[in-house]
């Protein structure tokens, strides 16, 4: 089976007045469906450059993006906006809720843009919440909640649509080691439970440790792309069993 | 739909958090709207007060008048000559298809007597026809009859300015009054029709039989004893009016002996096309007027634009985030034009109402007839929302091509 996420040769150059900013100089990588992914890098890396192609948010300048097998670079605006909708769930580090809207309707809102109409939306909607431990404050407005309160109903958003991705920009960045682990928690249940594909951008080794796969960048390139956690004790244990077959 | 639906919903608590903003905004579109509103109730009014008169001085009306005469090389204008005669009037109805009625009129000033008040007045002399021509009925009594024509009675018809200035409040009918000093008796007193658009008093007059006024009021003309001042006649229909005053001059000229090449000694006029002339300036007055009114709408659009073009900016992120839940370029530019519009729409209805109240306030204070027809009304509705589209297409459309990744960061 074909991977969710495959990048050829992707590049991206951005034109900052007389200065040429080459944020992505060449990746060539796969992400299988249903695995755990921290990127990392310092900034100025290209990673959040690299998350925003693999959002559907901008295009490349060269190369290929498949997502799901579609040729990403050859897709207009809204063809873009209607896979951003139905494939991509997003997590911002500012949560990015609507201030006017009660939480209940910043769930509910990816569900209009949605070109087929939705049965239940609003019970759907309810449903979502309660998923994140949110059920009763569906008519609460975001500044009424806490920060994990507050991307907790943005989780819920991201997930309504059933996506097969999840992009999260340092998701716990703003919320304090308890808080954050509690929404890492979500993720990782979200992952083992229904096989989403995490992506996910952290400085944190904490946070990155989550993950089964770490990705590093720099200076526009992958630098590194090893696998941790089970997933590195799993490969590490085969390794040395490699190694002393070898040494026999 | 739901799109839609939620759209409308967003506008209006958007709109809703701004209230002053929103509410200053309006009031451009407010302003104009409600003065083309006034504007239109205005002229819309004067075309129906001269329709009125139309219909007031005789449908289907045809004047024909004397030609000039020259005597010794002087010219004289028109109506001067004494070329037609009550029996021209006879002929006409009789020889003209297209003609329905025809009548006989002269024209004297008099003084008139009743008791201790005089009042100096216009003396009609008329046949019974008169009153289905110029569209007149009694108000009190009866009108005279062609008996009464025929045998030179001394009975009129009085208007009600005249009515008041003889008789005040007390009941002329059968009383006697004094036309250089003949007696008459009052048979009845016309319905009242006010002013005409030139402004004269169309009450202020008395009708005599023909005859008697001829012979004991205004007296024969020396040239012509058969002569009238003019010839009322009353085509068929509204359609056959040129073929009515075709019909006229070819019976005047074969009548009036007159050769071809020779001018006609006489002239006939149309009362619609005189109205006419003037109903259409007074439309062109009142188009004038509403296009400076429209001036202030496009003011308030501009006023429109410059709000939408703040809120876009003040709302970037909010528009980032819409795109990266799956919002498409149509859904963005929707979302900000229905603002817009109802914006201009909300300022529109406000100012239906006020343009309302201004169009009363002007009928009372000014005297003016106007009128809120249901088309001013869609007129306005349908301009504001014109506006609205027209200058909340521009902020919309940036909003719908923001990059969302730059939206999205914006702070």
């Amino acid at each position: 089976m074909a991977p969710l996420i495959e990048v050829r040769n992707l590049t991206k150059t951005y034109q900052l007045g007389e200065v040429t900013v080459r944020a992505l100089q060449g990746v060539t990588l796969a992400i299988e469906r249903g695995s755990f992914v921290a990127v990392m890098g310092p900034s100025g890396s290209g990673k959040s450059t690299f998350m925003n192609l693999l959002g559907c948010l901008d295009r490349p300048t060269s190369g290929r993006y498949l997502l799901d097998g579609v040729p990403v670079e050859t897709l207009d605006r809204d063809q873009l906006a209607e896979i951003r909708n139905r494939k991509i769930g997003f997590i911002f580090q500012t949560f990015n809720l609507l201030p006017r809207m009660t939480a209940f309707e910043n769930v509910e809102l990816p569900l209009l843009y949605k070109s087929a109409e939705t049965p239940n939306a609003a019970a759907l909607a309810q449903r979502m919440l309660a998923a994140v431990g949110l059920a009763g404050r569906e008519s609460s407005l975001p500044s009424q909640l806490s920060g994990g309160q507050q991307q907790r109903v943005a989780i819920a958003r991201a997930l309504i649509n059933r996506p097969e991705i999840l992009l999260a920009d340092e998701p716990t960045g703003q919320l304090d080691t308890h808080t954050g682990a509690e929404i890492m928690e979500i993720f990782v249940r979200l992952h083992r439970d229904r096989g989403i594909t995490v992506l996910l951008v952290t400085h944190s080794d904490e946070i990155a440790a989550y993950a089964e796969r770490i990705i590093g960048f720099r200076d526009g390139r992958v630098v590194s792309d090893e696998p941790v956690g089970i997933a590195a004790g799993l490969l590490n244990g085969q390794r040395e069993r490699e190694a002393r077959e070898g040494a026999r | 739909m739901r799109q839609l639906r939620s759209s409308i919903t967003i506008a209006l608590r958007s709109l809703a958090l701004n209230k002053l903003r929103s509410a200053l905004t309006m009031l451009g579109i407010v302003i104009g709207v409600a003065s083309v509103i006034a504007t239109v109730a205005v002229g819309s009014g004067a075309t129906q007060r001269i329709q009125e008169q139309i219909a007031s001085i005789g449908s289907n009306l045809i004047i024909i008048l004397p030609g000039s005469t020259t005597s010794s090389g002087l010219r004289m204008g028109t109506g001067y000559a004494v070329t037609l005669s009550e029996a021209d009037a006879k002929e006409i109805p009789a020889q003209c298809p297209a003609v329905a009625l025809a009548g006989p009129v002269i024209r004297g000033g008099a003084q008139v007597v009743y008791g201790n008040n005089n009042w100096a007045t216009v003396i009609y002399g008329v046949t019974p026809d008169f009153m289905a021509l110029r569209d007149l009925s009694v108000a009190r009594g009866e009108e005279f009859t062609q008996s009464d024509v025929d045998s030179a009675n001394k009975v009129a018809l009085l208007g009600k300015t005249v009515v008041e200035n003889l008789f005040g409040a007390a009941d002329p009918v059968g009383q006697t009054i004094r036309i250089k000093n003949v007696p008459f008796t009052v048979v009845g007193v016309l319905t009242p029709k006010g002013q005409s658009v030139m402004g004269q008093d169309q009450d202020d007059n008395i009708l005599l039989p023909i005859s008697t006024a001829k012979r004991k009021v205004i007296g024969f003309n020396p040239a012509n004893a058969d002569a009238v001042n003019v010839i009322m006649v009353q085509a068929r229909s509204g359609a056959q009016i040129d073929a009515a005053q075709e019909e006229i001059t070819a019976l005047l000229r074969q009548r009036h002996h007159l050769q071809p090449g020779e001018l006609d000694d006489f002239s006939i006029r149309n009362m619609q096309e005189i109205f006419a002339a003037q109903e259409a300036s007074s439309r062109i007055m009142a188009m004038m007027l509403a296009a400076v009114a429209s001036v202030s709408l496009v003011v308030g659009g501009i006023g429109i634009m410059n709000i939408m073009l703040i809120s876009v900016r003040e709302r970037t992120r909010e528009i980032g985030l819409r795109q990266a839940v799956g919002a498409k370029t149509r859904d963005i530019l929707t979302q900000f034009l229905v603002e817009a519009v109802t914006l201009s729409i909300a300022g529109g209805l406000v100012g239906i109402l006020v343009g309302m109240v201004a169009s009363v306030v002007i009928s009372r204070l000014a005297g003016w007839t106007t009128v809120v027809g249901p088309g001013a009304v869609l007129l306005a509705v349908f301009f504001s929302a014109l506006v609205g589209i027209s200058f909340g297409y521009y902020p919309a459309r940036k909003a719908a091509y923001l990059d969302p990744i730059e939206a999205l960061r914006y702070e």
